[in-house]
């Protein structure tokens, strides 16, 4: 379970979250819609443990364990899993070298053996095939030269590897054309299990029509302003966000 | 030899003194004619050792680094050429080795009979001590430098390495330099390649020594490579810490040669790695590459001198530097192209990660073009480690030293990819690798 109380976040003297609550329980698969500028990207990060920002004040628990006290390599073993609105390249590091530095770091940080290379190769080439991912794009460096929805279903791959407990998706749905989109709804949607919960950030509708959520938060001025089930965000998406701007503070 | 320096004369340093008291005493027993040797030390003598506001030597003062200039090493004995043979070399297994000890060639340590077919070697003192002049020496060095005069005026040994023409070496060929002994001790030691026309050869340097001691080498390797020649070239010097590493490189190609080399630097207190390049035929290609991983207070300092001098040639050139604690990288390029050398193309690019906080970076591209129908670019960039790659690979689990570990070697990775032979381009990461670890 994750749980937001009262998080304040500023950046270069920029109020962005202002006391922001939230609750994901086990199991869950919770969106967050609002305007751009809203401050769901800067929740992702301050979640992930990025540290240009300043939380001021408010805790992140997960599972009873404060995040906001650890590095962000030891959140990431601890079960959290951020994907990118925007992944990064990284120009001399191939793709397959990546992974298995990710999943062995993490394997490590648990205490468990680093798993061995047929074995990796084995889950590498089955979530790529799940992903519609090609064998060749694992051998060049991560995301240079990938397309936008390359890069994403490569960020989906790397979740299905790692099996966190709490995935964020930041507009895991921005670039991708509707062939696209199914493809990186269905991973996700393989994923769905009682123990692990999901919080997927999107500025439109379309998103939630592939990866139905349990419950919808609308954010807006770095505040979670309304809560509901998933008719919210048909509701927004006839309605548009006007009615929830002046709320917040 | 022309004027070295501006005609500034400052007074003699300790180290120049000693450098300037040593050849009177030592010259009756250096090989070869002293003709040449006296005027290398005199140009030397007018020069003195180069300092900042020798151009050239705008970032590396040697004069002011140089507080002494160490005795000439001594002959090395029998017990420790015993200790020379049982180390192994850093590429060892991957060819056979021709071996110089503090200066000297030792033919008993080195792998004579093992020569690919078409490769022939022999020891450059005995050469010069012949009644023939050696071919091709101070062919493809020359430059206006003292530490090029300085070679001229003390070698005492070295390799002549000779492929005949046409001959594809498969194999490659390494010169070790194995530096002994636990007082700092100095070598001026010369090898000579000249690639016969349309051959072929990879070349392995290895730079080994105590750790600690402050050796100083001035070495000089010469390439002369006749038409169609392709010749790949490797240096890792894991010398020790305390060693003062001066290498000048020449390199005379003719038309359609391919000339590749790289040198990895990690562990001298200074090194300094000069290389001419004068393409003497058209359409030939070249490719400088380089990477040194510094840190503490340790100097590298790369300096390119590119002379197109014919028409359709190629150059390009590749450095990166990691620079930890207090240490200084220095790379400076220079292209000419000569009036007649159209279409020319030249590319350079130096990067730094400056680690440290107190590290420093110099960056010198220097494009003199006098052809109006080229193409020529350089580029240079130097700074931090991205922030938003770090927290990217660390969001993924990897603790923040194997995160930057990880983008370290993708960094000077790129650099090691052109080296061509799989095996040495190995052998050179995995001291990178060694000194990333190191780091953790
Ligand atoms: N690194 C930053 N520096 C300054 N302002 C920032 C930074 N990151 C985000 N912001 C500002 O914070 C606000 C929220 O941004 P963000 O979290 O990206 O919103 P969203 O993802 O909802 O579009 C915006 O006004 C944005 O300009
Ligand atoms: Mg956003």
């Amino acid at each position: 379970m994750l749980e937001i109380r009262n998080l304040h976040v500023q950046i270069e003297d920029k109020k962005i979250l202002n006391g922001l609550n939230l609750t994901v329980h086990d199991g869950e698969v919770a969106a967050i819609m609002g305007p751009n500028g809203s401050g769901k990207s800067t929740l992702s990060y301050v979640i992930a443990g990025k540290d240009d920002y300043e939380v001021l004040d408010g805790e992140i628990l997960l599972n009873g364990e404060n995040l906001l006290d650890m590095e962000p390599d030891a959140r990431a073993a601890a079960g959290v899993f951020l994907a990118f609105q925007y992944p990064l390249e990284i120009p001399g590091v191939a793709t397959m070298t990546f992974l298995k530095a990710a999943l062995n770091a993490q394997r490590k940080a648990r205490g468990d053996d680093e798993l061995s290379t047929p074995d990796f190769m084995k889950r590498v080439r089955a979530g790529a095939e799940r992903l519609h991912i090609p064998q060749d794009m694992l051998k060049r460096a991560l995301n240079v030269g990938f397309s936008g929805g390359e890069k994403k279903r490569m960020e989906i791959l790397q979740m299905a590897l790692l099996e966190p407990t709490f995935c964020i998706l930041d507009e895991t749905d921005s670039g991708l054309d509707i062939d696209a989109l199914k493809i990186a709804a269905d991973g996700v949607n393989a994923l769905r299990d009682p123990k692990r919960s999901f919080l997927v950030i999107t500025h439109y509708q379309r998103l939630l029509n592939y990866i139905v959520p349990d419950t919808v938060h609308v954010m807006s001025s770095g505040q979670v302003v309304k809560s509901g089930g998933k008719e919210l965000a048909l509701e927004l998406e006839a309605n548009g966000y006007a009615d929830y701007r002046s709320q917040a503070a | 030899m022309a004027d070295l320096t501006p005609n500034v004369t400052p007074m003699r340093t300790a180290a120049e003194n000693q450098l300037l008291a040593l050849f009177p005493s030592v010259k009756a027993r250096l090989p070869g004619a002293s003709a040449e040797r006296q005027q290398a030390y005199d140009a030397f003598a007018q020069a003195g050792l180069p300092h900042r506001r020798v151009e050239a030597w705008k970032y590396t003062d040697l004069r002011a680094v140089l507080r002494e200039a160490a005795p000439l090493a001594d002959v090395p004995s029998a017990a420790l050429l015993g200790e020379v043979r049982a180390k192994p070399s850093p590429f060892a297994g991957l060819g056979p080795s021709l071996v110089i000890v503090d200066g000297v060639f030792e033919p008993s340590l080195s792998d004579l009979d093992a020569l690919p077919a078409g490769v022939e070697a022999l020891g450059l003192a005995g050469a010069l001590g012949a009644a023939q002049p050696v071919a091709n020496l101070g062919e493809a060095a020359v430059a206006d430098d003292a530490v090029l005069a300085l070679n001229a005026a003390f070698m005492t040994d070295g390799v002549v390495l000779r492929v005949a023409a046409g001959s594809k070496v498969e194999t490659p060929v390494f010169v070790r330099f194995v530096r002994t002994g636990g007082e700092p001790r100095s070598t001026y030691t010369r090898v000579l390649v000249v690639v016969g026309e349309g051959a072929s050869l990879t070349l392995g340097e290895s730079r080994e020594g105590p750790a600690g001691v402050a050796h100083q080498d001035n070495a000089v390797l010469e390439i002369v490579a006749g038409d169609r020649a392709t010749v790949s070239h490797v240096v890792l010097n894991t010398e020790g810490r305390g060693s003062i590493d001066l290498s000048t490189v020449g390199v005379k190609l003719g038309a359609k040669c391919l000339f590749n080399t790289f040198a990895l630097a990690t562990a001298p207190a200074l090194s300094r790695r000069q290389i001419f390049v004068h393409f003497a035929g058209e359409n030939s290609k070249i490719s400088l590459n380089g990477g040194a991983l510094l840190n503490g207070r340790q100097h590298a300092d790369t300096t390119l001198v590119v002379n197109h001098a014919v028409p359709h040639c190629e150059s390009r050139e590749l450095y990166k530097h990691v620079l930890d604690g207090e240490s200084t990288g220095v790379f400076q390029g220079k292209i000419i192209v000569q009036p007649y050398a159209q279409k020319t193309d030249g590319q350079m690019m130096s990067q730094a990660v400056l680690l440290g906080d107190n590290a420093t970076m110099n960056n010198k591209p220097e494009l003199e073009i006098f052809a109006d129908d080229v193409v020529c670019a350089h580029g240079a960039t130097c700074g931090q480690l991205d922030d938003d790659l770090l927290f990217y690979l660390r969001a993924r689990g990897l603790p923040k030293p194997d995160a930057e570990a990880l983008m370290l070697q993708a960094f000077v990775g790129q650099a090691l990819e052109t080296i061509e032979d799989e095996s040495i381009r190995g052998v050179l990461e995995s001291v990178v690798e060694g000194w990333l670890k190191a780091r953790m």
